[in-house]
Order: C-alpha cells, then sequence, then structure tokens
C-alpha cells in the first residue's frame, strides 16, 4: 500500500493506494499519525481512490483519523471511495459517523 | 450438494499470507466466472475470516491456518477457514457489530461483514481447540446477468 498527500489551504488529503488490510494497517496509522503531527490540518481528507483492496482493517483506519481530528478540533472525511471500499464502507455502516464526498 | 471441485491450502499465521489467501481464493472462485463485485465480496470475507484467525487464534503465537474451497452444484462457493488456536469463548458476543478484543487496529467489523457480503455464515468453535468458519455465496450464472 502506497501513502502520499497533497495540503491546500489547511486542508490535508491523503491519498491510500493499493491494498489496505491487516497487515497494512499498523503503517498506514503511524504514517497519517505523522503526517497530522507534522501538518496539524484543520481538514482532513482520505482519499480512497486507487485503494483496489480494503477490509474492516480499513474502517478501523478511518474511525482513528476521524477520533484524532475531532480532538485536534477539525474534520475528517472519506474522498471518491473506489467500488470495493465503498461496499466495505456501506456494509459496516460508517457513513453515519464520517461523511463520504464524491467529487469525481 | 454435489462437490465440482476443491482446494486445500495451509499456511502459518503470519499477516503477509492475508494478501496470498485472498489472491488464492479468487483464484480459484474465477472458474464460475464471476462479476467484479461477486469476486471482490469473496476476497472481503476470506480476508477478515484468515485475519481473525492470525489475530485472535494465535495472539502470541505463530500457528497453522487451513483454508479450504468447494465449488458446490458448479454454482455455489463454499470457504472454510480453520485454526487451531484459542478458540472464542462466546461466539454470538464476537459477532456482535463493534464488539473487539483485538485492540485499535481492529474495528469490530469483521463478522458484520462476512455476514454482509456472503449469503450464509456458520462459526463453530472449541475453547482452547480452535475455530472454523464457514461460509456460502451464490455466484449468479453468467446466462442470467445478460
Amino acid at each position: 500500500m502506497e501513502i502520499s498527500t497533497g495540503f491546500e489551504a489547511g486542508r490535508l488529503t491523503v491519498y491510500l493506494s493499493g491494498e489496505l488490510d491487516h497487515h497494512e494497517a499498523r503503517r498506514a496509522m503511524l504514517r497519517i499519525d505523522e503526517l497530522l503531527d507534522e501538518y496539524m490540518p484543520r481538514d482532513c481528507a482520505l482519499n480512497l481512490s486507487g485503494l483496489r483492496f480494503m477490509d474492516s482493517s480499513g474502517i478501523a483506519v478511518i474511525i482513528r483519523v476521524s477520533r484524532r481530528m475531532q480532538i485536534l478540533g477539525g474534520r475528517a472525511w472519506i474522498e471518491d471511495p473506489a467500488r470495493q471500499p465503498q461496499r466495505v464502507i456501506d456494509a459496516a455502516g460508517i457513513d453515519r459517523l464520517v461523511p463520504i464526498a464524491m467529487n469525481r | 450438494m454435489k462437490e465440482f471441485n476443491y482446494i486445500k491450502l495451509e499456511f502459518p499465521s503470519h499477516s503477509s499470507n492475508e494478501g496470498f489467501a485472498r489472491a488464492a481464493a479468487a483464484a480459484f472462485a474465477s472458474q464460475l466466472d464471476p462479476t467484479m463485485e461477486e469476486l471482490g465480496d469473496l476476497r472481503t470475507a476470506v480476508s477478515e475470516a484468515v485475519t481473525n484467525a492470525i489475530v485472535h487464534a494465535y495472539p502470541d503465537s505463530i500457528g497453522r491456518i487451513s483454508l479450504r474451497m468447494r465449488i458446490l452444484d458448479g454454482c455455489t462457493v463454499e470457504i472454510s477457514v480453520r485454526d487451531w488456536g484459542r478458540g472464542i469463548e462466546d461466539v454470538e458476543k464476537a459477532m456482535t457489530p463493534l464488539y473487539t478484543s483485538g485492540g485499535e487496529e481492529r474495528s469490530g467489523m469483521g463478522f458484520t461483514i462476512m455476514e454482509s457480503f456472503m449469503d450464509k455464515l456458520r462459526v463453530r468453535s472449541v475453547p482452547g481447540g480452535g475455530t472454523t468458519v464457514t461460509m456460502r455465496k451464490l455466484i449468479s450464472p453468467r446466462a442470467k446477468r445478460l
């Protein structure tokens, strides 16, 4: 799995690509923690358009980012999820906790 | 149900095998010509079941995990993930959405996702003796999709 970023006007966009499973989740969490500490963003978008696969480990990553942004007084949301991650997000029902933005 | 084809795989509970297990499951199921969505659902369910075995059955050690897949009646995929680890004391509680004993990198949604993506799910567990998760999914025949 690959993580890249964009930062503009207080908004950090974290692009996750490849496969996000339990094996990759810890590394992803640590990397995103570092990015939040480094940028101290007002908002954080998790862009999942390049994510080929995600299971419930990805849900844990999303919930963690959402909680951390709440503590920082900011907002977090999911952006443009690819089809398979979208099905996992729907099944887990986390769209009630973390908004989903479709920009495509 | 008549068995048309099967595979049996066994691997140690290294988390690097999660990706291998779901890729192997997808490769075996592809003979039924599933849709992208059906294939994604199978890969996700296998990933959840294998991850549960890695995280919960063998929390402090490396143990063995077996993945068995069968094709029944020519259009149903059956997947069994078995371990010989710690077992689950209370299966009903373990299957409750958001319940987890696995720490912050687990969301407690694994069984919910398996139930949602597969047609049937059965969990058998013996505390101290291991767990077997068996799931079935009907793959829509291609002719009906046209």
